[in-house]
């Protein structure tokens, strides 16, 4: 067995489809979540009766609808790009997963360089959701496709310059790192923090979910899909399958964003108290239950508040988060050189 | 008295809403929930809902003026006369008009209620019933059998004013 698990091939595919597996799930999960916590936010019932008893298997009941569809590519659009754009928004999502440490040394690949990793690939869904405005040959598709853009690029930063006050505190860019430096295993650093990042760096935090939240595109920064303005924005013209893909991608998407929050704020696979030995084991459900509280959190946004303005917006970002980020880094590297 | 402006009070304000919200429909939901679960549960319709039109047969006389007005067309009507003998020799013969088919094609009625408003006869009436769809298009034409069943459902008119 140890053999089989030895060879760098078996092990690879068994990671592939550890993921491949764990995204859709996760993505449904989600999906279900939203459906079910948003009924209940607005007094209805929610999905009630596909799959017998709470209407668990609603996702499954609509993902099998959106099969039987027709596959509609438009006659003006650009056929190629216009199908690459689907799975150009996935592969960021679950090119993440690469990094995230599930458990002490429980990573698909331990990176050094982390969370860089992490968010130069998370901004390929970018592209894949500019891509798929451009190609769509649609004025909707094309707006929601420059929206997105212009929203991205101004949200990349804060998202970015939060994570730095969390590389300043642990030292490292490593996930995995930074997860045992909140844990105080940092021994031979000098390291010994032993509390979550999410008490020194709560600015960071509310930056970074905040841009997390621009980067999914979800309500209070949906202006690439505002319904009532753009149809569906980018995603107006697919159908089927290839809908289905923009769907899901929204909801792995949130998973993956909370996965790095958890990771980064707060203490990841780690809650004190627990050995390394024990946390090989429960650290998967320990990082769940948390990328699941901010994924409530997040749901939780999108059914109060309403959606911004495209100024607000862009204002939002540049006159408050940016240098409220930047003045963080500035506190936490005087405190870290002070202490 | 005016609030004093707090950063971020309104949006927390928001939050506490709906997080109680979503407590109170979880956990008392026959309390707080607003809707019905449709088949299992049955929501009682106000008296006057507009749900489906009724017909009186024994009201009818034929006159297709609800036909006429309909503007869907979604009314056909046949019928035939029917000579009534008189009751003492000498009398005159009376000739009444008698029903032999009155459908309404709910595939096409739009409920603007123009056929009950111009029925000069009261033969037609707004009718609280709603459970008559069909999987399929072509059987929404119902019957006047059918009509007149939801005819029960449909409350008494008001008192005149004296």
């Amino acid at each position: 067995m140890s053999g089989l698990l030895d060879n760098f091939w078996v092990l690879l595919a068994g990671k592939v489809l550890i993921i491949a597996t764990l995204i859709p799930v996760a993505g449904m999960v989600i999906g279900f979540a939203e459906m079910k916590l948003s009924a209940k936010m607005q007094n209805r019932v929610g999905p009630y009766f596909a799959g017998g008893r709470w209407g668990w298997a609603q996702l499954i009941a609509d993902g099998e609808k959106f099969f039987q569809k027709e596959d509609i590519i438009p006659e003006e659009a650009d056929a190629p790009v216009f199908k690459l754009a689907p799975m150009l928004v996935f592969v960021g999502t679950v090119a993440l997963f690469v990094v995230i440490p599930f458990g002490p040394g429980l990573s698909i690949r331990n990176l050094d360089v982390g969370i860089f990793y992490a968010l130069a690939v998370s901004s390929i869904s970018t592209i894949g959701v500019l891509v798929a405005g451009w190609s769509s040959a649609n004025k909707y598709s094309l707006m929601g496709g420059l929206r997105a853009a212009g929203q991205l690029i101004a949200y990349e930063l804060p998202l970015v310059l939060a994570t730095v006050g969390v590389v300043v505190m642990a030292g490292t860019m490593s996930l995995e790192g930074i997860v045992q430096a909140q844990a105080g295993w940092f021994g031979e650093l000098g390291w010994t923090a032993g509390f979550p990042f999410i008490i020194p760096q709560f600015v960071g935090f509310v930056i970074f979910m905040t841009a997390a939240l621009a980067e999914l595109s979800r309500i209070p920064f949906d202006m690439p899909i505002a319904e009532s303005e753009l149809v569906m924005g980018y995603v107006t013209e697919y159908t089927g399958f290839r809908f289905l893909f923009f769907f899901l991608a929204e909801f792995a998407n949130m998973f993956t964003m909370g996965a790095l929050a958890a990771t980064m704020f707060l203490g990841g696979y780690w809650v004190p108290g627990l050995s390394a030995d024990v946390l090989r084991v429960a650290g998967p459900i320990i990082l769940s239950v948390k990328i699941f509280a901010l994924v409530f959190l997040m749901i939780w946004f999108r059914w109060t508040f309403p959606r911004f303005r495209e100024d607000q917006l862009q204002s939002l970002a540049w006159k408050w988060l940016i240098p409220l980020s930047l003045v963080n880094i500035v506190a936490t590297g005087i405190v870290k050189v002070v202490f | 008295m005016a609030r004093t402006p707090i950063l971020g009070r309104g949006l927390l304000t928001g939050m506490a809403v709906t997080f109680s919200t979503m407590m109170k429909t979880i956990f008392l939901p026959s309390k707080h929930l607003k809707t019905v679960n449709y088949p299992k549960v049955k929501e009682e319709p106000v008296a006057r809902a507009r749900g489906v039109i009724a017909l009186d047969q024994e009201a009818c006389t034929v006159c297709m003026l609800c036909a006429r007005n309909c503007p869907d067309w979604c009314i056909y009507i046949e019928g035939h006369k029917e000579e009534k003998q008189p009751d003492k020799p000498g009398g005159r013969v009376k000739v009444r008009a008698e029903l032999d088919r009155f459908d309404i094609d709910y595939a096409l009625c739009m409920y603007c209620g123009i056929c009950v408003e111009v029925c000069p006869f009261d033969a037609l009436f707004w009718s609280p019933e709603y459970e008559y769809s069909e999987a399929h298009m072509g059987k929404m034409m119902h019957d006047m059998d059918r009509l007149q069943d939801w005819l029960e459902a449909v409350p008494d008119a008001p008192a005149l004013e004296s």
